[in-house]
């Protein structure tokens, strides 16, 4: 911790960043995302186990971006994000300089992306076994059983948008959502709105979501909506293979190949 | 349910399942009546949001057709459109709508014949499950009543 605070003081005393984007204390015994921007205000960054937010969602920012060139505190989810936002041209070096924080409490300080990008693939994007159950629980399930428990599980959302927020992937200044005209997704907290939105998140993610959980932990009422977003990794990998963010290289779902299988196709 | 009568959107590219159907016309092949055509430029068009649209409006089945693999007007348009149902089909099936509903084919636009067939054999598998009741509960209506209602 105090490691991470002398590296942001170097950082912004020598100017090489103008803003670093860490956690600090909350309220209720949580902590929060905090945007440090004067060299004696680095005390307030911490680390520990507490800190689960995926701060990625702010590196793609408006009012963060204007700031100049970040640095940014990152866990491997936060990297992850990171090397996918890299990937679609969000972040590039010149904007950003990535503080890893392994999954061993150790901090490094990357050079890079293709670095940062280095660190991530020693790992991979393993489903944790218990949600792996629930995934398998539902499969079992006949279609209208699951139509019924995604209509329940769904009904209590008042489409908040906060898994959108804490999204880092949901970047779109205008997300299809927020559409009018035409009205893609019914405004009104009704089941068929709610079925549509949860339905779109997940096919947007579909390919893109790094499992960071952000969505459900943001979500004021718990609705397991990682559980489409898992399901999605799962199904992504059983087709087309390897699931790992990557700077260079096709993105699963903006490309093919001829032998995709196709054994639905009459 | 004996005089039910199925209400089918079916989303066809361009250059080959529409120019497929024309030919069916054309040649004078009889087929069920209860297929509503809609034509797109490529199946590569075709976004999922418009299929839960059709079921929204009351459809109780769907279809999506295109070009053969390797036959796409526009080189790749097919293949990718094949990738993505692959994982349509897959979300649709985890959160419990019924993909016996979703017809996915291939159409050329020599196979008139063969569209006829799709369409009859379609028009029987889905008179056979019925009118859609789980989404129709959900769809367009009761939503305006909620609205109007409060």
């Amino acid at each position: 911790m105090d490691e991470l605070r002398k590296l942001a003081k170097e950082l912004l005393e020598t100017s090489a960043v103008n803003i670093v984007i860490g956690y600090e204390e909350g309220t209720a015994g949580k902590t929060r995302a905090v945007f440090v921007e004067k060299p004696e205000d680095t005390d307030r960054l911490l680390f520990d186990s507490r800190c689960i937010q995926n701060l990625a969602a702010y590196v793609t920012k408006r009012e963060v971006k204007d700031k100049g060139r970040m640095a940014i505190a990152a866990t491997l989810p936060v990297m992850r994000s990171i090397i996918q936002l890299a990937s679609e041209f969000q972040v590039s070096d010149d904007s950003l300089h990535v503080l890893g924080l392994t999954p061993e409490s150790r901090l490094v300080e990357f050079k890079s992306l293709t670095d940062v990008e280095k660190f991530v693939h020693q790992y991979q994007i393993e489903i944790d076994a218990n949600y792996k159950g629930k995934l398998e629980n539902l499969n079992k399930l006949t279609p209208s059983e699951r139509w019924k428990f995604w209509i329940d599980e769904l009904t209590p959302c008042f489409k908040c948008y906060a898994c959108r927020a804490a999204c880092p992937m949901c970047y779109c200044s205008r997300c299809t959502v927020d559409f009018n005209q035409p009205q893609w997704i019914p405004v009104p907290s009704h089941e068929l709105g709610n079925f549509e939105w949860h339905f779109m998140r997940a096919v947007h993610l579909t390919g893109r979501c790094i499992d960071c959980d952000a969505c459900y932990n943001a979500c004021p009422l718990a609705i397991p909506l990682n559980l489409l977003t898992k399901k999605m990794i799962e199904d992504v990998k059983a087709n087309f293979g390897g699931y790992q963010p990557l700077l260079k290289g096709e993105h699963l779902m903006s490309t093919y190949k001829p032998d995709d299988k196709e054994n639905f196709i009459q | 349910m004996a005089d039910f009568e199925p209400k089918i959107v079916a989303f066809v590219c361009n250059w080959c399942t529409y120019a497929g159907a024309d030919l069916t016309g054309t040649s004078r092949i009889k087929y069920a009546s209860n297929v509503r055509i809609i034509r797109f430029p490529c199946t590569g068009r075709i976004d999922y949001m418009l299929l839960l649209k059709a079921f929204d409006e009351g459809a109780d089945g769907i279809m999506v057709s295109g070009c053969h693999p390797n036959d796409c007007h526009y080189t790749s348009g097919n293949f990718h459109a094949r990738r993505r149902w692959i994982m349509f089909r897959s979300l649709s099936d985890f959160m419990g709508i019924d993909i016996r509903r979703i017809i996915f084919s291939w159409v050329s636009a020599a196979e008139g014949a063969r569209w006829a067939e799709l369409v009859n054999s379609t028009v029987a598998s889905i008179r056979e499950l019925g009118p859609y009741d789980d989404y129709k509960k959900i769809a367009k209506k009761p939503l305006m009543e909620v609205i109007n209602n409060g």
